[in-house]
C-alpha cells in the first residue's frame, strides 16, 4: 500500500486529501499538522473577533471528514524531507516513509525588525486562531489599537474589532490601503468606507520605534497605544523544501502539475510560486481558491492519476461593512473605467483578453468576468462592451452557452 | 439526479421563473403574501436584451461536475452531495469569492451577507424544481441523469 504525506494542515492539504482520494481509495494518507488543529478557514478570524463565527463553524470540513477519507491526522512538525530515503522527519521524534509527499506549509507573518519591538507587550499578529484569541482576550473597551499595515490582513483585522476597541489606528508606508490589489482612486473608496466606521489611518508612514506604550512614527508622530498588531505581510514557508533540494524563490517552484523539481515532493497553497495564467509571470498568489485547486491537483498527480492546474490567476473578494471589492487577474494594458458615487469598474485588455478587473460596490456575477481571465476567452469572440456594462452570458455566444453551462440545449 | 435544463430557443421572458424561484424559496405557503409588495431576490434570473424580439433565457446554478464556487469558498459553506452545490448559511460570512469565480454569474445575494443560490428545491418542500414546473413554454425543464461528483 502506498503512502502519501502531506505537510500542512491547511485548505491546501485539504484538497490534496480530496485529490488522493479521487484516484485512490485505498492508500494511507498521513496528515501531519503543525497547529494542533484541523484545517479551518484562516481568512475568517476577523470574522470571529466580530462575533459572527466561531471555531466549530469555521473548521473547513466537518471532523468526521477525516474519518471517512481514512487520513491520520499527526499533530506535529515536519522538520525535514530525504527524497534520498522517502522519509519526513518529525519534530516529536521518528519518521514517516512515503511514496510522494506534498508540501502544504503556508505562509508565516513577516516581522520587521523595529527597534523597541521587542519591549511591546501586547502584540499580535493576525493569522491564525491562536492569533484571534490572543488578540481576542487582550482587548478591552476604550484600549487604543495601532494596525501596522494596512493590507488585506490589517484591514480586515481594523473591521474586526470596529466597536470593540476606544480607537482604531492604521498605517502603513504605503500611499494606500489595499496597494497590492487597488490603485489609487479603487483605495480611496475603501478607505473612506474606513473611515465613516472610525477607523483612522495614517498612511505613507509607519511606525520606526517603539517605546513604552507609544509608537515613533517615520514622520517624527508619536501615536500611543494599548494594543499593537502587526499585519505587514507574510513570506512563504520554503526552508523544508529549500533543504530537500527543491528549487525555490519567493515560494517553492511548481509546474502546472504541481509538482516540485525534485521527484516525489509536491507542493501547493501559500507556500508555491506559479505561473499567473493572467500574464503576471512567475508569482506567489496566496489565496484560499488556488491552495484548494492546486492542492487537489497535487493529490490527484501524487496517486498517479492526471492533474493540471494552469489557470491560477491572482484574485481577491474583500469587503468592509458591506462594499465589496472583487478584483482579479494583472492590471496591464487598456484600461476602462466606469464611476459612479460609491462604485468603480475597471477592466484592463491586452492584446485581445481581459487582463485584470477591479470592481467596487457593484461586484453582481464578476465570476463572469474572471472566467473571460481565466479561460483566455479571446474579447473578439463575447460582446465585451455589453458586457463591460452589465456582466451576463447573453454577452457569449449561443454557441459557447450550449457548451458551456452543463444542461444547455 | 435531477438537472434543470434551458431550452434558450422557447423562453419566452416572461419571468414566471423568477417569481416561482423566490415563492418556492420564501418558506410561505400563499404565493400573494409570499411575493405581494415585496422585493424578491431569485436564484434563477432571466437575461433579456430589453428589446422585442431579442433572445431570452434563463440562468440559474448549473450544478458544475467540478464546481470552482465550492473549491473557492473561504468559509467551507458550499458543499456538493448527492449531484446539487448547495450553501450552509450558517456558515457563509458574505466574503463573496463564489461570485467572484461563478463564470456564469449564477450565485447572488439578498443584501443579508449570505448568499444564495438555486438548490434545486431540494430542501424547500416544492420537491421539484419550481423554475421548470411553472415554466408556460417548455424552456425549463427538469432532467433525470447521473452527473458525476465533482
Amino acid at each position: 500500500m502506498k503512502t502519501y504525506v502531506i505537510i500542512g494542515g491547511g485548505v491546501a492539504a485539504v484538497g490534496c486529501v480530496e485529490g488522493i482520494r479521487s484516484v485512490d481509495k485505498g492508500a494511507r494518507i498521513v496528515l501531519i499538522a503543525g497547529e494542533g488543529r484541523l484545517p479551518y478557514c484562516r481568512p475568517l478570524i476577523s470574522y470571529y473577533l466580530e462575533g459572527k463565527t466561531d471555531f466549530e463553524k469555521m473548521k473547513y470540513r466537518p471532523e468526521d471528514f477525516y474519518t471517512e477519507n481514512s487520513v491520520e491526522v499527526v499533530y506535529d512538525t515536519a522538520v525535514s524531507v530525504d527524497p534520498a530515503s522517502r522519509t519526513v522527519a518529525l519534530g516529536g521524534g521518528g519518521t514517516v516513509k512515503y511514496d510522494a509527499v506534498c508540501l502544504a506549509t503556508g505562509s508565516r507573518p513577516f516581522v520587521p525588525p523595529i527597534p523597541g519591538l521587542e519591549n511591546v507587550t501586547r502584540k499580535f499578529g493576525f493569522m491564525t486562531e491562536e492569533d484571534a484569541i490572543a488578540l481576542d482576550g487582550a482587548i478591552y473597551p476604550g484600549c487604543r489599537v495601532l494596525i501596522v499595515g494596512a493590507g488585506l490582513i490589517g484591514l480586515k483585522c481594523a473591521e474586526g474589532l470596529c466597536g470593540r476597541a476606544g480607537s482604531i489606528t492604521v498605517c502603513d508606508l504605503a500611499p494606500r490601503v489595499l496597494s497590492s490589489i487597488l490603485d489609487g482612486t479603487a483605495s480611496s473608496l475603501m478607505q473612506a468606507c474606513l473611515e465613516e466606521h472610525g477607523v483612522r489611518f495614517m498612511l505613507g508612514d509607519t511606525a520606526e520605534s517603539f517605546l513604552p506604550g507609544v509608537a515613533r512614527m517615520k514622520s517624527g508622530v508619536d501615536v500611543a497605544f494599548d494594543v499593537l498588531v502587526l499585519a505587514v505581510g507574510v513570506r512563504a514557508n520554503v526552508s523544508l523544501a529549500k533543504d530537500a533540494g527543491c528549487e525555490v524563490g519567493r515560494g517553492i517552484a511548481v509546474d502546472t502539475h504541481m509538482r516540485t523539481t525534485v521527484a516525489g515532493i509536491y507542493a501547493a497553497g501559500d507556500c508555491v510560486e506559479a505561473e499567473d495564467a493572467s500574464g503576471g509571470g512567475r508569482r506567489v498568489m496566496a489565496i484560499m481558491p488556488n491552495a484548494v485547486i492546486g492542492g487537489r491537483c497535487a493529490g490527484v498527480n501524487m496517486a498517479g492519476g492526471d492533474g493540471t492546474f494552469d489557470s491560477a490567476v491572482p484574485m481577491n473578494a474583500i469587503g468592509f461593512f458591506g462594499l465589496h471589492a472583487l478584483t482579479a487577474g494583472t492590471y496591464e494594458g487598456e484600461l476602462y473605467e466606469e464611476k459612479g458615487e460609491r462604485t468603480l469598474r475597471r477592466f484592463y485588455v491586452k492584446d485581445g483578453y481581459l487582463s485584470g478587473f477591479m470592481l467596487i460596490g457593484a461586484v453582481d456575477r464578476a465570476g463572469i468576468y474572471t472566467s473571460l481571465i481565466r479561460n483566455r476567452i479571446p474579447l473578439d469572440t463575447v460582446d465585451f462592451e455589453a458586457l463591460r456594462k452589465a456582466p451576463s452570458m447573453r454577452g457569449f455566444s449561443s454557441e459557447y452557452r450550449r457548451e458551456h453551462m452543463e444542461g444547455w440545449k | 439526479m435531477k438537472r434543470v435544463t434551458v431550452h434558450e430557443e422557447w423562453c419566452l421572458g416572461c419571468h414566471l421563473c423568477e417569481y416561482n424561484c423566490a415563492y418556492a424559496n420564501s418558506g410561505i405557503p400563499d404565493m400573494v403574501k409570499a411575493l405581494k409588495g415585496k422585493r424578491i431576490f431569485p436564484r434563477i434570473k432571466v437575461e433579456d436584451g430589453g428589446t422585442p424580439g431579442s433572445v431570452t433565457f434563463a440562468v440559474s446554478c448549473r450544478h458544475c461536475p467540478d464546481p470552482i464556487c465550492v473549491k473557492s469558498c473561504i468559509s467551507g459553506a458550499l458543499s456538493k452531495r448527492g449531484g446539487a452545490v448547495t450553501v450552509d448559511r450558517s456558515k457563509c460570512v458574505g466574503c463573496y469569492t463564489c461570485i467572484l469565480v461563478c463564470p456564469f454569474g449564477a450565485i447572488s445575494t439578498d443584501g443579508d451577507g449570505a448568499v444564495l443560490k438555486c438548490e434545486l428545491c431540494l430542501s424547500n418542500g416544492a420537491g421539484t424544481p419550481a423554475c421548470a414546473a411553472g415554466c408556460p413554454n417548455g424552456a425549463l425543464t427538469v432532467e433525470d441523469i447521473d452527473i458525476p461528483e465533482g
